[in-house]
């Protein structure tokens, strides 16, 4: 036989090994993250997820904040459906809350009970499972304020804006589902008070109460119906609405406030992988642990206090949880003459309007800002850096003017507790707040327009110069004037950096080229004057010139400085920045 | 056989006529005697104290200390002064003991309500002389007896749903007070004296109304008094109960305190830098 004795499919001795194909534009993992790329290609999308940038600020995480506390709202949840029992048939109760003993009520409600009572553990759980629930809404609120004040909202971000508008109206569904299944006196009130708004719908009203709780109020059918809704339906769209938010996130890259380097093009920050995983992950843990904290030692939705809920039954201080204040606040503001009957059928307009209107129309308001601004200024370019609130004082002054009128409903639906708390008659703080709720969003637009046109003047003079430090000097000639201390270029250059808005010349349109009028005339009139209330006296930054010329128009004090600036003027403000990164 | 009852025994009475004429009325005499009787024996009771007699020295000095504390608004006699302070003839020694040992009563300033006050001025002789003579006034609800005001003699689960009925709608179900119109309120039930709750059921003062004896019994009445008392002595086991005015301060505490200590623990991370 030959001397060879290779099999036939056996390598020969020059033949190269042959290379495992490695997912493009990778290095090799190793370990468990290998073996799932070797099956998944999962390293790509991971490795594209690690290395995002997230710049550095504590507002940013205010978002984090509203999904730690989903989670945990979650988690607990998950805990309370293992003894909450979603119906209404009636049992005797004889757990170990005395008062309550041999009185008569729902399985909801003596199942809330038992968590408080019985299960050990299920008191905190049950408390962690509201504060998280408020807290959330509350952190989601705030990143939506923040968001809207930095205008984080433009493009390319508008779609992420809508979906966060639609997450923050279904957590307040979401919730108020939630409030209601307990079966007290609190939530049957709140039930009660729902069937009566549906009732209100002209046309569809009654048969839209009788097809929720399945025919009268109360019924056995409405608390397992708003169970499914709690932990199935509301539930799984949050999370799907989320996970779109978070993945528009990554894609479209985090905004970030100016500062020197941060161009609209870059993100300055830190790559997830470690910095951000480390510093996210450990602040979920203070999340839960600073919401276990006030749930150990706040009390939160004493059920047990209310009793059950019976029709004929009520109590004082009956109010949502805070969310769904506004709506009821308008509806205690809402004067009862509104009411009118045509041809045998009631309008009630003070009910249509406090409980099927407010939340639409604030919700509509929101979603449809970013689209109105982007007309009316014309601006459709891609914003990544983040305005200072001073700097869009229109943008603001309407914010601020929203949140107002929010308050002030939310107020309104306090106005019980805040009468006997203050000592108050309740007729004078409605009426106050009926007076308010068109009076105060007008002072607060106009008081927070003021206020970001004095800051922008402000910065102007620091930029101009310097800032004011205090110290008197007496010059040759026996004056005296104050020494301002130059600011350094790192500095200035916040201050500088945005853009000067102008309306939008649209009058001279009037007309085409054949003197002929065009179309859509008296929209581009609303347009031109919309643009003129955004932009007209506006606060333009300092530009290079006019720095130059403060700089030189040989004010008694700058030339006491000069020796200072001399090694500074060399810097250009503008180069030198973009070579901070962190 | 069947007992017959009074009503059936005229019907056959009439049907049978050897009988007297007068024993028709005589009968229905009879009848209503004994349904007197038996209501008399079956209606509730008011749970009065057996007033001891007053001795018309109690009800002088009593007078004397109306005149001297009182009179300037509800007149001398104390038939009211218009405008000022209403007549307490007829509203019994209840109401004065009730509006006295919770210092309501006199008021120290005119107002839409007469607030609890902690510091009683008056000793216990001194307001029963009081009670002692307005009630000579006109008959009105005595001060009740010890026995209808324990609370630890009560059903506690059975008065919680009187409170929730009755009470709950403007007292709050943690009995924590609510607001009325125009200024006027409910107040807190809690920490109050069983013979109290009892007494502001029995006479309504000020804005509430009158609970009496055949709306709900002096054992009626009892069984909310231990409903309130039950309720305190079960106290908080969630923690503190921010006043126990429900969403309100829950809404306030998460907007302020909830969200502070989130943010500073955010503030402090991102300031964390590398």
């Amino acid at each position: 036989m030959s001397t060879t004795a290779r099999p036939a499919d056996a390598l020969r001795a020059d033949d190269t090994t042959r290379r495992e194909p490695a997912s493009p534009g990778l290095k090799k993992v190793g370990g468990v993250a290998g073996w799932i790329d070797d099956r998944t290609g999962a390293a790509k999308g991971v490795g594209y997820l690690m290395k995002k940038v997230f710049p550095d600020h504590w507002s940013f995480m205010l978002g984090e904040i509203a999904m730690y506390s989903m989670i945990v709202c979650m988690l607990t949840g998950v805990f309370l459906t293992l003894w909450f029992d979603p119906t209404q048939g009636e049992v005797v109760y004889e757990g170990s809350y005395v008062p309550l003993q041999g009185v008569e009520m729902s399985r909801a409600y003596a199942s809330t009970l038992d968590i408080s009572f019985d299960v050990k553990g299920g008191l905190l759980i049950r408390q962690i499972h509201h504060w998280s629930a408020l807290l959330f809404i509350v952190a989601l609120s705030v990143h939506m304020l923040r968001v809207f004040f930095t205008g984080a909202f433009r493009k390319p971000r508008e779609i992420n804006w809508v979906i966060g508008c639609l997450l923050s109206m279904l957590a307040l569904i979401e919730g108020f589902a939630g409030y209601s299944l307990p079966d007290d006196l609190l939530s049957g009130t709140g039930l009660r008070a729902a069937q009566g708004f549906m009732l209100s719908a002209p046309v569809i009203g009654s048969y839209l109460s009788y097809a929720l709780f399945g025919g009268g109020f109360p019924g056995e059918d409405i608390i397992p119906r708003l169970y499914s809704l709690h932990i199935l339906l509301l539930p799984g769209i949050l999370i799907a609405l989320f996970t779109a938010h978070i993945v528009l996130v990554a894609v479209q890259k985090h905004t970030q406030y100016p500062g020197p380097g941060r161009t609209n093009d870059n993100v300055v920050g830190f790559p997830v992988m470690p910095v951000y995983a480390a510093k996210a992950g450990g602040f979920f843990f203070i999340v839960f642990g600073g919401i276990a904290l006030i749930s150990s030692l706040v009390q939160i939705n004493a059920v047990w206090v209310h009793g059950p809920y019976m029709p004929n039954a009520t109590t004082a201080g009956a109010q949502p949880d805070w969310y769904m204040l506004f709506p009821d606040g308008a509806l205690r503001l809402l004067p009862g003459w509104l009411e009118h009957t045509t041809f045998g059928f009631t309008w009630a307009w003070p009910v249509i309007i406090g409980s099927l209107l407010v939340i639409p129309l604030f919700y509509a308001g929101m979603i449809a800002y970013p689209f109105i601004e982007a007309w009316v200024t014309g601006d459709q370019r891609e914003h990544h850096l983040l305005d200072r609130p001073r700097n869009r004082p229109v943008r603001t002054g309407l914010g601020v003017a929203a949140f107002t009128l929010w308050a002030v409903l939310t107020f309104a639906s306090s106005n019980d507790i805040m009468a006997i708390k203050f000592d108050l008659s309740i007729n004078d703080i409605t009426n106050a707040l009926r007076v308010l709720t068109f009076v105060g969003p007008l002072i607060a637009f106009w008081a927070t327009r003021r206020i970001c046109l004095s800051l922008q003047r402000h910065d102007r003079e620091t930029v101009l110069h310097g800032r004011e430090s205090g110290m008197i000097v007496r010059g040759p000639d026996g004056d005296f004037h104050e020494v301002h201390e130059p600011l350094d270029p790192y500095e200035r250059w916040t201050l500088v950096q945005h853009e000067a808005h102008e309306p939008l010349q649209l009058e001279a349109d009037e007309v085409d080229e054949n003197g002929v009028a065009r179309k859509g005339g008296a929209k581009r009139k609303l347009r031109a004057r919309l643009s003129e209330f955004y932009y007209g006296g506006a606060v333009h930054p300092v530009t290079p010139a006019e720095l130059e010329a403060a700089h030189h128009d040989g004010h008694e004090h700058e030339a006491i400085e000069s020796a200072n600036r001399a090694d500074e003027s060399e810097v250009d403000p503008v180069r030198s920045v973009g070579a901070e990164r962190h | 056989m069947t007992p017959l009852t009074t009503t059936d025994e005229g019907r056959r009475l009439t049907r049978i006529d050897r009988r007297h004429p007068a024993a028709l009325a005589l009968l229905l005499m009879l009848g209503l005697i004994l349904a007197g009787t038996v209501f008399a024996a079956v209606a509730p009771k008011t749970a009065e104290a057996s007033a001891p007699a007053q001795s018309a020295d109690v009800v002088e000095e009593g007078r004397e200390l109306f005149v001297a504390n009182c009179a300037t608004c509800h007149g001398e006699n104390g038939l009211g002064i218009k405008d000022v302070g209403p007549s307490l003839a007829g509203v019994g020694a209840a109401s004065v003991d009730f509006q006295m040992e919770t210092g309501r009563m006199p008021m120290a300033k005119p107002g839409v309500q007469a607030p609890r006050v902690e510091d009683v001025k008056f000793s216990d002789e001194q307001i029963s002389a009081i009670a002692a003579y307005v009630a000579s006034l006109g008959a009105g609800p005595a001060i009740p007896d010890e026995e209808y005001t324990d609370g630890s003699k009560g059903d506690a689960g059975k008065g919680g749903e009187i409170f929730r009925v009755n009470c709950a709608m403007c007292h709050n179900s943690a009995g924590a007070g609510g607001a009325l119109t125009r200024g006027k309120y409910a107040p807190e039930v809690t920490g109050v004296e069983g013979k109290h709750i009892y007494e502001a059921m029995l006479t309504g003062p000020q804005s509430m109304p009158v609970f009496n004896d055949q709306n709900l019994t002096p054992e009626d009445k009892r069984d909310v008094i231990a409903y309130i008392e039950q309720q305190q002595e079960a106290g908080n086991p969630g923690g503190n109960p921010l006043g126990s005015l429900g969403p309100v301060p829950e809404g306030l505490f998460a907007w302020t305190i909830g969200i502070g200590l989130l943010i500073t623990a955010a503030v402090w991370l991102g300031k964390k830098s590398a």
